[in-house]
């Protein structure tokens, strides 16, 4: 049964995938990808893993979505692709690396694999001992607060260095109108 | 801004249960699925599914672009203040085994307040994000 829904999901991302890559109108693009993440976080709760799932759902569907609009609304809603003549070096270079690619996924274990190399390195220390060592109930809180703490405070600044970039990228003027507007007062009361 | 009214009676029942859900996922991270990051997304998606019905002055003044760059900087701070207090208890960096007398409490307390820290981080960078995106082009942000 649950290998049905997986095929199910799986093949609707595919066909979603090919659609936003044929689709001109970008509207309609940028609407296929909110789906897309969506079908993406339904396969991530049929695998458990429903933290990812939700940051997909509420990232992925909702606000990257918001922002592609946004953009869209910046530029324009319709896509202008240059036809260039076949090239068939840059052809040769993506079939050679789908296919190095695809013949890698052979030596990666099965899903869900216990054996598999990522399930035998620090998870056992993780899942037996997070009830001694941390108290709390969710593995996934626990390893990614506490002993990923360095990588999720990393994560953090990532997100504050994006948003300083965003806003001196794209709030320039205003940014700048601001500062103007706040010396104004200064100069009176010198006056 | 727009007119629908069916959509902004709605969404003004739905926003307060999207940002009180987003609490939820916060405070509740330690037992369910969700936590910091998950909690601020959804509380940004709150604040931006207002200025998408409501208008961007209007969000703007009720989640002021200053007040939200202060909270910007402020979530890394308590993130970072978090690790700073478990060195100055004589741990190690991000230690919270000794921010209380029980390593156990510690640990609840540090993990709840650096999932604080980030949830306010986030939050307030996915509403200055789209704050910046639709106001891009007009002077008065």
């Amino acid at each position: 049964m649950i290998d049905v829904i997986h095929l199910v999901l799986f093949t609707f991302l595919a066909v979603i995938a090919v659609a936003v890559i044929r689709l001109k109108d970008l509207f309609a693009g940028v609407m296929l990808m909110g789906i897309f993440s969506l079908l993406s976080a339904s396969l991530f709760t049929v695998m458990d893993a429903v933290d990812v799932a939700f940051t997909e759902a509420a990232v992925g569907a909702g606000i990257s979505t918001v922002l592609m609009l946004a953009t869209i609304g910046l530029t324009e809603s319709e896509e202008h692709p240059v036809h260039n003549r076949f090239k068939l070096l840059p052809l040769l270079a993506v079939l050679l690396t789908g296919s190095a690619l695809i013949y890698a996924t052979f030596d990666m274990p099965h899903y869900g694999d216990p054996n598999a190399p990522i399930h035998q390195h620090v998870a056992p220390h993780y899942l037996e001992e997070t009830e001694h060592e941390i108290g709390v109930p969710n593995i996934v809180t626990a390893v990614l607060a506490s002993y990923r703490g360095y990588d999720t405070w990393g994560e953090t600044t990532v997100i504050f260095t994006a948003c300083i970039a965003v806003m001196m990228l794209l709030g320039g003027h205003a940014v700048v109108e601001r500062f103007r507007r706040r010396k104004i007062p200064d100069e009176e009361g010198i006056e | 801004m727009i007119s629908h009214v069916i959509l902004r009676v709605l969404s003004k029942i739905l926003i307060p249960l999207i940002m009180l859900f987003a609490l939820y996922v916060q405070f509740h991270g330690d037992y369910g699925p969700g936590g910091g990051f998950q909690a601020g997304v959804i509380f940004g998606a709150g604040i931006i599914l207002f200025a998408l019905l409501f208008g961007l002055d209007e969000a703007k003044r009720a989640f002021p672009p200053r007040v939200l760059e202060i909270l910007v900087a402020s979530g890394v701070l308590l993130y970072g203040g978090v690790g700073i207090a478990a060195i100055l208890a004589g741990g190690n960096f991000l230690d919270y085994d000794v921010l209380s007398h029980d390593p156990h409490h510690g640990q609840h307390l540090g993990i709840l307040l650096v999932e604080l820290g980030v949830g306010i981080t986030v939050a307030a960078v996915m509403t200055t994000i789209f704050f910046t995106f639709a106001g891009r082009g007009r002077s008065d942000v």
